[in-house]
């Protein structure tokens, strides 16, 4: 059991998440305006996300299907029959006064999503079920003094509300859990989980109890947008908690805001009223009827998981579980590690990919899909390697140069002139020539001093620009100085 | 001599293609006809320009031997269908000056049929009402008037300015909406047509929503082969309206064979209700009579759930009102009262643009909805509602249509039941459970009472069966021989 | 079923309905009239009668995910109260 220390005790911290997710889709939920991102202010905007009057909706086919392929990437129950609410409440980015969601009869029901923890072991962690809903529009409070402004263009993009068992634990439970479900949502093409521009939301529901104690009372901290800040406001939420409840205080269910500036939460003004949503179903539409044989294509259709792959991995390439993990992390990242892999020392191909490949990636602040290095280059590079053409070595520098100039494996090594010395009669020679020239290291070699050898080593491959054969060089050097 | 304010949409139809007169000069007298009509109140937007352009087009198809079913026809629309360009009010101030950036389903199909628009016609405020009273720009006047008395009379509502419209022939056949018997009450009350086709017969789309389960849209003319031509061109598939049915549209004027041979008529025995006026009971009986003759055989029906179809309706349909006012809230169209805060402008827009019969039935659906009320409500509302519309299913194995009253009374007078709200809903008890089983149902002009009013016999028909209701209407029009009119006529000799 | 005067206040809120103070009373008794009549849905046993869902009989339909609507910008603030640089415009909301 993970606690953490208050002045009375140890707590434990009782964490559900409410993932919003933007559906990855043409036209929005209910009506058929586009759903770029950025666009100018209310150009993507039909009069029914407008709320005019006489409008009606009139539901998405793709976005149903979405959902459905989300539900069963999430290993969930999907109900055949589901139907659409109103949630009823004022708010300047609401139009209509209403939103269109799910209220008793979500589409989705009962999933899971497993974690990877850092240290080797999984955990799971349920979902509680999965519904569609309508996005709202932006409001904007710094453009003008007396003014807020309001922009429609998001308002009606369809969501999946993705709700979470209270079984995290932990805020690095909590980061792991939006990881792992970020990057299946990825793999599936549901959603972009990209959080800076605001396709993934995150609510946190948080309490504190002591161990083996009644569940507290939760606040609920709204729309927080990155995964580094939900594990931050989290763990400020705890201790904010553990110190009122400490003082002899009660925690109050509130709906509060986290400020990353300051990196502390706060109550929301405007959730001041307590809501009464008067959910009842929405009279403009039927009950969502789904035909099975369309989720069992949507099921024969979905990619290969996370956690499906991660497995095969560890089965065919021999990987570790945490290397496995790293690769599977984004499908693309999986799809590139492969390319690189086939026909190749696949344990080879893991150290290039995670260390020098990725390494350059952070450096560089470039995704794996916008590498400079392709997969298909960075395998000749490796093949270069494995036939001895090149050292491993120097296989580092010509990566760098393959970076920068974008040019091929085999044309840097050309031009460098690196091709790997193997010819044993030049490292035999170079061999001699610095034995000749450090005669007493010889001497002191021979008479015990056995850490020496890597001197030698050392002295060879500078005589040799680093280009010889370092097995090579091993063994003939341990053969010459034997005697 | 028939004036042409006095023809029939049938008899126009008729004498535009033998080019006896042209849609321009049909147009031009009715323009007339809605300017001496002024004093009804019941145009609350004169389109005349458009009229003349739109019967120009007109006169060009039927020149070319084009002529679509409503060609040149002019007629009004009740002002809760958006119309492009022209400004809709929902007879609510909170609407003030919006102008639609598009046309309703309904009407972009009667403008397609060459139809004509003269104007946009009063209604109860959001069409909640039974008299037209709650209009935020004053009350309708029914043409007709109690014999030697010269109160003004209430038109019905909520679709009461199209229908007095129609009646004082300063329309040819008008829309209307009927979501609890907007459509049917007032056509009884005014002495004309009024059919609420089933539900999902006709598109929702670009109409101002009240209650989206139970809102219908619907022809009010002055004879039943008129309202079926109208239906033929306003009804169909829209791919915009989820609620919208897929079916075809079958030719409705084939229907009206005035033959009835072989069928059943129900007669629901519930629908006798305590305190009903003697001279109700007597047309129902003359109607009974009426079918008879035309080959139909009646059979008692029992519907046992009538009595709980009202307070069901006013559940259900402020309900839905509630949250399809929510919209009507300043910021994107219509009426906005300034505010320190956002709900401050809310509140101040919201106070000053309904009207206290929307305001009233906006707090009822609000707290229907509310946490901890839903279910003893709400949901046993739509419970109630099953077994209405199990009840109509059972009727249906023993009869083809059901003959019942349109409304307890005739038209009573501007003012009357005003203070209590309740004896107000009451007007609809035989309307209202059509709605809720989402039936069709045809009011059609059967006698007078004893002050001289117009009385109305009301069809009730299985769902999208407006063949058997037109047919069946069709027959009493034909035995009844309705030809009164009203005192008041605002059509001249043109 | 009474509603009090709080009561109706509250609803109004929900509402965003602003009555007078001096209107509550009135309309607590209207409100609480109708409600009154209104529970005489009582009587009836409901027990396992499924609510209505829809008049239709019908499946929900659906659209293909095709823009088809959108990019018009001067219908949709063609009527707006105030609007400035694109946005509808209304009073500051502090958050």
């Amino acid at each position: 059991m993970s606690l953490i220390e208050g002045r009375t005790g140890s707590w434990e911290i009782v964490i559900g998440l409410e993932v919003h997710a933007q559906v990855i889709s043409q036209a929005k939920l209910f009506s058929g305006a586009a759903t770029a991102f950025g666009a100018e202010p209310n150009t993507q905007v039909s009069p029914v996300d407008a709320a005019f009057p006489g409008m009606l909706p009139v539901i998405n086919r793709y976005c149903v299907e979405q959902a459905v392929r989300t539900g069963l990437g999430l290993e969930a129950e999907i109900n055949l029959v589901s139907v659409f609410d109103r949630k009823n409440y004022f708010y300047a980015d609401l139009p209509a006064g209403y939103q269109i969601s799910q209220y008793k009869r979500p589409i989705v029901g009962k999933g899971k999503v497993v974690l990877d923890m850092p240290d080797g072991t999984t955990r799971e962690i349920g979902i509680t079920r999965l519904h569609l809903e309508q996005d709202a529009g932006k409001s904007l409070h710094d453009q003008h003094a007396e003014y807020t402004y309001v922009d429609l263009n998001r308002s009606g993009i369809a969501l999946m509300e993705i709700v979470s068992e209270p079984d995290l634990r932990t805020s690095e439970e909590a980061g792991a859990y939006l990881k792992k479900l970020r990057s299946i949502l990825r793999y599936l093409g549901t959603c972009d989980g990209n959080m800076e521009e605001g396709s993934l939301r995150c609510d946190c529901n948080v309490s504190v109890r002591k161990p083996g104690g009644e569940l507290g009372t939760r606040c609920e901290i709204k729309n927080v947008n990155s995964i580094r800040y939900v594990m931050q406001a989290i763990e400020h939420e705890a201790r904010r908690q553990i110190e009122i409840i400490e003082d002899g205080g009660k925690i109050d269910q509130e709906t509060r805001l986290f400020d990353a500036g300051r990196g502390v939460t706060r109550p929301m003004r405007s959730k001041e009223h307590a809501h009464d949503y008067r959910y009842f179903p929405d009279p403009d539409l039927l009950p969502l009827v789904l035909d099975p044989k369309a989720v069992e294509r949507i099921r024969e259709e979905l990619p290969e998981l996370p956690d499906a792959k991660k497995a095969r991995f560890i089965r065919d390439y021999k990987l570790s579980p945490y290397d496995a993990g790293v690769l599977v992390g984004e499908k693309a990242s999986a799809d590139f590690y492969e390319a690189v892999a086939k026909g190749r020392d696949p344990k080879l191909a893991a150290n290039w990919v995670m260390g020098d490949l990725f390494g350059a990636l952070n450096r560089l602040n470039v995704e794996v899909e916008n590498s400079p290095v392709s997969a298909k280059a960075l395998g000749e590079l490796i093949d270069l390697i494995t036939d001895n053409t090149v050292s491993g070595r120097l296989a580092k520098d010509v990566f760098a140069a393959m970076v920068e100039t974008g040019k091929s494996a085999a044309a840097i090594v050309e031009e460098r002139g690196l091709k790997q010395v193997t010819d044993t009669g030049a490292i035999e020679a170079a061999i001699d020539a610095v034995m000749k020239a450090q005669a007493d290291k010889v001497a002191e070699y021979r008479s015990g001093k056995d850490k020496l050898f890597g001197f030698f080593v050392g002295q060879v491959m500078k005589a040799t620009q680093g280009k010889a054969n370092p097995g090579l060089v091993n063994e003939l050097l341990k053969k010459k100085l034997a005697g | 001599m028939t004036g042409l304010t006095d023809l029939t949409i049938a008899e126009a139809r008729d004498g535009l293609r033998k080019r006896e007169f042209s849609a321009g000069e049909l147009a031009e007298a009715h323009i007339a006809a809605v300017e001496r009509a002024r004093p009804l109140n019941v145009y609350l937007k004169e389109t005349p320009e458009r009229a003349r352009d739109m019967a120009a087009g007109a006169d060009a198809c039927l020149a070319r031997g084009e002529g679509r079913a409503l060609e040149g026809i002019p007629l009004a629309i009740k002002d809760l269908f958006c119309t492009e360009g022209v400004e809709t009010t929902a007879a609510s101030r909170i609407l003030g000056g919006f102008k639609p950036p598009y046309e309703s389903t309904v009407t972009a199909n009667l403008w397609a049929a060459g139809a004509v628009m003269l104007g946009k016609t009063n209604l109860d405020e959001f069409a909640m009402g039974s008299s037209t009273t709650t209009s935020a720009f004053g009350p309708s006047e029914n043409p007709w008037r109690r014999r030697g008395d010269n109160r003004p009379l209430v038109p019905g509502g909520s679709s009461g300015g199209s229908s007095a419209a129609v009646a004082a022939r300063a329309a040819m056949g008008a829309t209307g909406t009927d979501t609890g018997g907007s459509i049917r009450q007032p056509a009884g009350f005014s002495g004309i047509v009024g059919l609420k086709p089933t539900y999902g017969r006709c598109s929702r789309w670009g109409i101002v929503a009240f209650a989206s389960s139970l809102d219908q849209a619907g022809p009010m003319t002055r004879t039943v082969r008129d309202a079926a031509i109208m239906l033929g061109a306003m009804a169909g598939h829209d791919p915009k309206d989820s609620t919208s049915a897929p079916l075809p549209v079958p030719d409705y004027e084939a229907a009206l064979t005035g033959e009835l041979k072989g069928l059943k008529v129900g007669i629901p025995r519930e629908y006798r209700v305590e305190g009903m006026a003697a001279e109700i009971e007597q047309l129902w009986q003359q109607g009974i009579a009426w079918v008879k003759a035309a080959g139909a055989t009646p059979v008692e029906i029992s519907l046992p759930m009538t009595k709980y179809a009202l307070p069901a309706y006013y559940i259900i349909a402020p309900a839905e009102a509630s949250s399809n006012l929510a919209r009507y809230d300043g910021v994107r169209f219509g009426l906005r009262v300034p505010g320190e805060s956002l709900d401050e402008m809310y509140e101040a827009t919201r106070a000053a643009g309904f009207g206290t019969e929307v305001r009233r039935r906006i707090l009822i659906g609000t707290y229907v909805l509310s946490a901890g009320y839903y279910d003893a409500y709400y949901l046993k509302a739509q419970q109630l509602r099953t077994l209405i519309a199990r009840d109509f299913s059972n009727a249906f194995k023993s009869c083809d249509f059901i003959l019942a009253p349109t409304a307890p009374s005739a038209a009573f007078a501007i003012g009357e039941k005003a203070d209590n709200p309740v004896a107000m809903y009451l007007n609809d008890v035989f309307t209202v459970p059509v709605n809720l089983a989402g039936l069709p149902g045809i009011s059609v002009p059967a006698g007078l009472s004893s002050d001289g009013l117009p009385l109305g016999l009301q069809v009730i028909g299985r769902a999208f069966d407006e063949a058997m209701v037109l047919r069946v209407g069709d027959a009493i029009e034909r035995a009844a021989g309705f030809t009164h009119k009203p005192p008041f006529i605002a059509g001249g000799k043109e | 079923m009474a509603l009090d005067k709080a009561t109706v206040a509250r609803i109004a809120t929900l509402a965003r309905i602003e009555v007078p103070e001096s209107d509550l009373e009135h309309l607590a008794k209207e409100l609480s009239g109708i409600l009154t009549w209104i529970e005489q849905l009582r009587e009836v046993d409901t027990a396992g009668v499924e609510p209505m869902a829809s008049v239709a009989e019908m499946t929900l339909p659906m659209r293909e995910d095709h823009v088809t609507d959108g990019n018009c910008r001067d219908k949709i603030l063609s009527n707006a109260p105030q609007q400035a640089h694109g946005f509808f415009l209304v009073p500051k909301v502090v958050e």
